[in-house]
């Protein structure tokens, strides 16, 4: 995974509410084998007509949003399914931070997992944020995720709250399971505790 | 101790440790596997030199893009049969336990899990799908997880999360006929939203949820996720036990009593906390079905389109004339009476024996509508050989419906059965996004009796005309 530390980039508006895993990328994309290559279809059917030219009314086709690194968007951002394929598909287009008032619980853990950070923020600051990234290419977000502010065209900077242990793994680029393996210890000894209180738990074995 | 909630009980008995930002390291006692989100985990897992660390806690099978049409034929869609494929051969290099694609035991991972008494209560269930949480009906802590998540279940056994808040949906009193589990919830979907979970565990409690048989109380929990909750709840009683018993992989003899005698102790407290309560009265629920492409969209039967013009907000109007023209509908019409092209039964929703009977109900005597397409398919192989068994394939097939395979199927299209553009369909299944079940499509959501209703007549109908 790769560290997120500070970026500075071209933010795209979204402004809809319950922007759902289907909309960032239908299921009949999530037959790969593989985490990389799902850019292309990120926000299929708003991206694209359905003689498969662009649509140039979406925001992600037009300059300088082909370009984006942050997404805006209002409530509800991810909810539906656990595909992890849509912050793949976010991540492949070039997307490493998204911004909302609120995010589906599962989407908002597949962002972490993936180096994409997700920020919440109010209603009425997502809207002003929106508004500076309507300002054109010139106008780029900083987000500073040591310092948890996000810094507008005009300097003013936007505080926002991130878990501790997230944004250590974020800053680091470290993943979690080498990160739960150093209590392996702790998980053994659970197991043969259970294993005595709860012998009655069965083990699938297939004949 | 404090009084504690179901939810609070089956956590506390899982952290196997706590870190110092509140995350908990949570045992999970079962991992379900699917070909669709886990490729990348088992990558993963090679490319690092890991193994499983309990195959034994693991169960594989496919549903997602299996075909549902005969199974003795090669699958057509070449990505599909690799995705089964590379399923297969990962499951033979990590021994992972593995229902294939001929095994009766294949079906709906949702349905597989109960159903062979391998999802138990008091447990913690992980699947890498976000319906997961259709094992709550069991009081099992269960909910869907992504791939990086699968990964670190497959080599730890264990997941990071904090706990969730609890919330308790209490619906009391008695339904009126025609009113099934899916018209419950979903109006407490329209009634608190999409959202409206989100952070929350919800306990589904009160007398129209405990007079609910198990097929019932699946249909609730398998939702929660629609109203963005992390996981369903209902507390194990009974009911519960008497589903549980016997199942091929639950505990037997002895063993079963006393995992019984553990499982009644893990409903809530008298006085337990909840941070958020809704109530609803089962006599005011009618049979529903959704109009919009979310699901909160919900209206009765009898009801019909909101306007636009009634809604403050510019960005909800817009998204809410966005989904009438998406859907094809006028701002207050009727919606009885729409006609529909496809009628899917089927889904981790509503695909159990429970969930057939009742669509055979209405179908029995009855013709497919000219013009319409009814597919049924079954949850599982079991669920379908049952079926059969009851003779309810012949009261499909001689009322023109489609009798298939088990699968996931037009749920969300990911094997043949989609809608093409434009099509209408009353489906069983959970979502009705955009392009859900096939690009263009127009999904209604509503009970299986409802589906029959809209085959049997073309149209979007009131099952109680035909009850």
């Amino acid at each position: 995974m790769d560290k997120f530390t500070v970026l500075t980039a071209i933010a795209a508006p979204l402004p809809e509410e319950n922007i759902d895993t289907d909309k960032i990328i239908p299921a009949r994309f999530l037959k790969t084998t593989r985490r990389s290559g799902l850019g292309v279809h990120a926000f299929d059917s708003m991206r694209y007509r359905p003689d498969g030219t662009e649509n140039p009314d979406f925001v992600l086709n037009q300059e300088p949003y082909r370009k984006a690194e942050i997404l805006i968007t209002y409530d509800n951002l991810g909810c539906g399914s656990s595909r992890e394929h849509a912050p793949w598909a976010l991540l492949d287009f070039g997307i490493r931070c998204v911004i909302a008032p609120s995010f589906a619980d599962i989407f908002n853990n597949n962002c972490f997992k993936n180096g994409i950070l997700p920020i919440a923020l109010p209603r009425d600051v997502c809207t002003q944020l929106m508004e500076d990234a309507r300002q054109g290419a010139n106008s780029r977000l900083t987000v500073d995720l040591a310092r948890q502010v996000i810094v507008r065209p005009d300097g003013q900077e936007v505080p926002f709250d991130v878990d501790p242990l997230r944004r250590q793994l974020l800053l680091e680029g470290l993943d979690d399971i080498g990160q739960t393996l150093q209590h392996e210890k702790a998980i053994t000894t659970f197991e043969q505790r259970r294993a005595k209180a709860q012998p009655w738990i069965p083990h699938i074995v297939l004949d | 101790m404090a009084p504690r909630t179901l939810f609070d009980k089956i956590w506390d008995s899982h952290v196997v440790e706590t870190l110092p930002d509140k995350t908990a390291i949570l045992y999970i006692d079962r991992h379900l596997v699917h070909e669709v989100t886990s490729p990348q985990a088992f990558e993963g897992l090679r490319l690092s030199g890991r193994r499983l660390r309990h195959p034994d806690a693991t169960i594989a099978v496919v549903d997602h893009n299996v075909p549902t049409s005969d199974r003795t034929l090669p699958i057509e869609e070449a990505d599909s049969r690799n995705q089964i494929e590379t399923l297969e051969r990962n499951v033979r290099e990590f021994g992972v336990p593995y229902f294939p694609l001929l095994s009766a035991r294949q079906g709906i991972v949702h349905v597989v899990g109960p159903e062979q008494g391998i999802s138990l209560p008091g447990m913690t269930i992980v699947c890498g799908d976000s319906h997961t949480s259709t094992h709550g009906a069991l009081g099992a802590l269960a909910f869907g997880i992504g791939t990086s998540e699968v990964e670190h279940v497959m080599a730890t056994q264990t997941i990071l999360q904090k706990p969730a808040k609890n919330m308790k949906v209490v619906v009391e009193g008695q339904v009126g006929p025609g009113v099934t589990a899916k018209d419950i919830m979903l109006a407490i979907i329209g009634h608190i939203g999409t959202a409206g979970g989100t952070g929350h565990v919800i306990e589904f409690a009160g007398s129209a949820i405990r007079e609910l048989d198990m097929a019932g109380r699946m249909t609730i929990c398998n939702m929660s996720i629609e109203a963005g909750a992390r996981a369903g709840l209902v507390a194990p009683d009974e009911t519960t036990f008497e589903y549980v018993r016997g199942r091929p992989f639950a505990p037997k003899g002895e063993a079963f009593d006393e995992a019984v005698a553990y499982w009644k102790t893990l409903a809530s407290d008298e006085g337990a906390h909840y941070d958020r309560v809704v109530e609803l009265r089962a006599e005011d629920i009618t049979p529903v079905l959704t109009w919009g492409t979310s699901p909160e969209t919900v209206i009765p039967v009898t009801g019909n389109v909101p306007d636009p013009a009634s809604e403050a907000d510019p960005s909800r109007r817009a998204q809410m004339q966005r989904m009438l023209d998406y859907m094809g509908l006028e701002a207050g019409q009727k919606i009885a009476g729409t006609p529909v092209d496809v009628v899917f039964i089927g889904s981790c929703t509503n695909s159990r024996i429970e969930d057939l009977r009742a669509a055979a109900s209405i179908a029995a005597g009855r013709r497919v509508a000219p013009g319409v397409r009814a597919m049924i398919v079954p949850g599982s192989g079991i669920v379908k050989a049952q079926a059969e068994e009851e003779g309810l394939d012949k009261v499909f097939l001689e009322a023109g419906f489609e009798w298939r395979e088990a699968g996931c199927s037009m749920c969300l299209g990911m094997n043949p059965d989609r809608l093409t553009p434009g099509q209408r369909c009353a489906s069983t299944s959970n979502r009705n996004f955009e392009g859900r079940q096939g690009p263009g499509g127009r999904t209604h959501l509503l009970s299986p009796a409802m589906a029959a209703a809209a085959a049997v007549t073309g149209t979007l109908t009131d099952v109680r005309e035909l009850i």
